[in-house]
Formats: C-alpha cells, sequence, structure tokens
C-alpha cells in the first residue's frame, strides 16, 4: 500500500482528508503513483502534472524520506520505504515567496 | 418585482449576493472555492441556475466548477484544454516565437440558445467550446489562423477575455483578445477575421494602425443591436456601428481614456458606462476619486456619476470583467474593486451603494435577473 500526502487545495478537491492510501500494480515510481492517484481521484487530472505533456507542475514538489524528488525521472523508482508504505509520497504546493 | 443574483470571482474565491428587486438588501454567499482565484463565473441564460465558474491556480492549474442549482453546490467538471493539432507560436517578450502554453479560462460565455453549450476563453489566447456542459472542451482553432503568430502577451498576460454572442445570428461571434485585438466570426467561429481598422496605438505599437496587434481591454454590445460595439482600448473608447469592420474614437470629455470594463444600459443602447483609470502606469481612478462616467449619446458627451462613490483618497482599478448591468426597471449597475468593494446602483448610475466592502480583491462581476 503506497501512501501519498495531498496539499490542502487538493485534498478539497478530491474531497479526501488525511493521507491517501493506493494500490499501485509493478514498479512503484512517480508515474505509476500519479497515475494511480489519478485513476482514483480523476478531478486531480491537470492539477499536479500538464494534462498535454504530463510534465510535473512548476510549482509542485514532490518528497519523500526527507528528500526533494521533484528531479527525479519519472519512472526512476520511488525509495523502497515509500513502496513499503514506511513513508508517504508528499505532495506539496512550492513555496512561492510573500 | 424580480431579483437579481450577482455572481464575484475574487483573487481568494467566488461569491453569491442576492437581493430582490429592491437590490436595498443582500445576502451573500461564500466564499466559495476559498483561496484559489475566480477569474470569471457566469450563468445560462437558457437555466439561470446552471453556472460555470473558472476556478485557477498558480500552483494546481485550471478547474472548471459547474452549479446546477444556481451556485448552491457545485461539481468539477472538465479540466482539460488542449490546443487542436500543433499548436504553433507567438510573439514573446523578447522578440521570440513562443509555444502557445495554457494557463487558465478568463472568461465564460454560456450559448444563448443551448444550456450544455458554453464558449471559454483562455490564456494564452484561444477560444474553447463544450457541447456537453463542460466536461470536453474543443479548441476553434481557427482563430489562431488570423495572424496569430503576431499576437503578443501584454503584462498580464496573452489573454482572451471577451466573447459576445450576436443574439440575431447564430453564426456570428466576436472575440477580445490582450494584445491582439478584436476579431470577428460569421460561421460559428470556423473562421475568423481581424475587426480592428480605426484603432489607433501609437504608444503601444510601431505602427500605430496594424492590423492585430491592440490591446483591446473590452467590447459590449447591446442585445438589441448586435452591430453596434463599444470598446475600451488600453487607451481610447471606441465605437462600431459596423459589426466592427471599423472604428471611431469617442471619448470624448472624459478624464482619462484609459480603463477596462465597458458596459451597455439594459434598456438604452445608447447608454454606455465607463469606470476611467489615470493611466496604464498608475492603475487607479484620476484625482483618487471612484468615477463611473455614463454617456446617454452613444459616447463623446460623458457625465460623472459619483453619487455615493468615494471622492477622496480612493486608489483602487477596476478590472475588465467587473462591471455589469442587470435588466430591471430602472436598470441596476454593478462593478467590483481591487480593493474587495462591490457597489452597486439601482437608478442606472444616479446612486451607488457598497454592497460589500472587504472582499478580496474582484476579478469579475456579473449579475442575473431572475424572476
Amino acid at each position: 500500500m503506497i501512501r501519498v500526502e495531498l496539499p490542502f487545495h487538493l485534498r478539497k478537491l478530491a474531497r479526501v482528508e488525511g493521507e491517501v492510501q493506493l494500490e499501485v500494480e509493478g514498479a512503484v515510481t512517480q508515474r505509476s503513483v500519479l497515475n494511480a492517484l489519478e485513476e482514483r481521484y480523476p478531478v486531480l487530472r491537470g492539477t499536479i502534472r500538464d494534462h498535454g505533456t504530463q510534465k510535473r507542475r512548476a510549482f509542485v514538489r514532490f518528497f519523500a524520506c526527507q528528500q526533494d524528488l521533484s528531479h527525479e525521472l519519472p519512472d526512476a523508482p520511488l525509495p523502497d520505504a515509500v513502496s513499503s508504505g514506511t513513508e508517504s509520497f508528499v505532495v506539496v504546493g512550492a513555496m512561492a515567496g510573500g | 418585482m424580480g431579483r437579481v443574483r450577482l455572481l464575484v470571482g475574487t483573487k481568494k474565491g467566488a461569491f453569491v449576493l442576492t437581493a430582490d428587486g429592491k437590490r436595498e438588501n443582500w445576502a451573500v454567499s461564500g466564499p466559495h472555492f476559498a483561496g484559489w482565484e475566480i477569474y470569471h463565473l457566469k450563468g445560462s441564460p437558457v437555466n439561470p441556475d446552471r453556472i460555470y465558474a473558472s476556478q485557477t491556480s498558480g500552483w494546481f492549474g485550471q478547474q472548471v466548477q459547474r452549479s446546477d442549482d444556481g451556485g448552491q453546490t457545485w461539481e468539477p467538471v472538465g479540466n482539460a484544454f488542449i490546443y487542436d493539432g500543433v499548436p504553433g507560436t507567438h510573439q514573446w517578450y523578447d522578440g521570440t516565437q513562443h509555444p502557445w502554453e495554457f494557463k487558465r479560462v478568463w472568461h465564460f460565455e454560456p450559448s444563448l440558445t443551448d444550456p450544455d453549450t458554453v464558449y471559454a476563453g483562455a490564456e494564452d489566447a484561444a477560444l474553447f467550446r463544450s457541447s456537453d456542459a463542460g466536461k470536453t472542451w474543443q479548441e476553434l482553432p481557427g482563430l489562431r489562423n488570423a495572424k496569430g503568430n503576431l499576437w503578443q502577451p501584454g503584462a498580464g498576460g496573452m489573454c482572451l477575455h471577451t466573447i459576445l454572442l450576436d443574439p440575431t445570428n447564430a453564426a456570428r461571434i466576436y472575440v477580445a483578445i490582450s494584445a491582439a485585438g478584436a476579431f470577428r466570426s460569421d460561421d460559428s467561429g470556423q473562421t475568423w477575421q481581424p475587426i480592428n481598422r480605426g484603432l489607433k496605438s501609437p504608444f503601444e505599437l510601431p505602427d500605430p494602425t496594424a492590423e492585430v496587434g491592440h490591446c483591446v481591454h473590452r467590447i459590449a454590445m447591446h442585445a438589441s443591436r448586435p452591430g453596434v460595439l463599444f470598446m475600451q482600448k488600453h487607451w481610447d473608447v471606441m465605437r462600431s456601428d459596423n459589426a466592427g469592420d471599423s472604428w471611431n474614437e469617442v471619448s470624448g470629455n472624459l478624464p482619462s481614456d484609459f480603463g477596462f470594463p465597458i458596459d451597455v444600459h439594459a434598456h438604452e443602447p445608447e447608454t454606455i458606462y465607463v469606470v476611467p483609470i489615470k493611466s496604464d502606469s498608475e492603475h487607479f481612478p484620476p484625482d483618487g476619486k471612484l468615477r463611473v462616467y455614463r454617456s446617454r449619446t452613444g459616447g463623446n458627451e460623458w457625465e460623472a456619476l459619483t453619487n455615493g462613490l468615494p471622492q477622496r483618497d480612493c486608489y483602487v482599478n477596476v478590472l475588465r470583467d467587473a462591471m455589469t448591468v442587470d435588466s430591471l426597471d430602472k436598470c441596476g449597475i454593478y462593478f467590483g474593486t481591487t480593493g474587495g468593494q462591490v457597489y452597486g446602483s439601482a437608478d442606472a448610475g444616479d446612486t451607488w451603494k457598497p454592497i460589500v466592502h472587504d472582499l478580496p480583491a474582484v476579478l469579475s462581476v456579473e449579475v442575473q435577473t431572475l424572476p
């Protein structure tokens, strides 16, 4: 079971409270986790990744295990602690000044 | 007597303000979609309880929300705005060509005849249409063939912000784009032509009378005379009596002919309203006085409407989609400011009252006149 933490606005949009738990088949990567997330919550399509390019939106970050994984390749394996469900995959709205 | 429902989009959510036909006592609902920028909300003229809202975020992109109960509850619908084919490029700030990239929806224009059909004006500038109540969106790409490679973003982005549907000719659509100009289709959006003859932009363009590139801020029409158009350009208030084929300046005695919104009285097609702003460098009213100007002659001769509006130390702006008129008798007029006030007049602008004082910065105001 993969654990995903969403930022406030995306939790509201998906109408969930707390973290989301997902079954991910095959390799656990950014792409497979986000695919599973969007499959469960279609309203999140386009909010984390661009509709057309499927690239991460500029002001969205991915954290896990106290690392910034935002610049990892989408098909790179996520840390074992995320795959095992020990740690969560965190989707963050980036700091934007102010 | 009828009643009215104001749909207010702000930098931090949407608000729905309702009143009976006297328009004295208002109920405020919101914020809806708290924390998100709501660029625009507009109801279907066929089914007024159906309302479309553009919910956007610099972080999380575009959402389209639809209400089928007059704004009490909302459902997210389709948010995939994919340009048709290879989108091509437009002018960029540094003079290079830049690929079209979808950023947000600035304006929704529901069909005059079908509650499931709605048009969306996008940044980067393009026109989309949905025929299934917002679930899916298809671009009308012919618009970008109207010299789209020469269009360029203004400081606020390259946005399609105005969509006018001709109530007497279902095939005729007008749009306006900053900074590209005004365009007209006579075949339901398949092909388009620039309609900018007569516009002069000596401070913004190397060729002041270029076919495209003008920073049109807003266009308005009266439903009874859809061939007569009024325009608030970056500078200059303009009028066309031939469906945009040519334009004449009607700024007349305005204290400044810079501004954003322009609108037409619901029952008097020669009565128009603007809100003069000091300049493109100082986006606030001249002399710190918030004044709506009314012309009863279709332009050129303007009177200041000040009763109830702040006449000192006022430095707010009124954005292009933030003024609207109802169709009660007397005609009501409403506008919202970047300071978070929404002002209303129930007597065609003679007197004004603030409806709310302290909303987030207002991006858009639309009114629905209900039975």
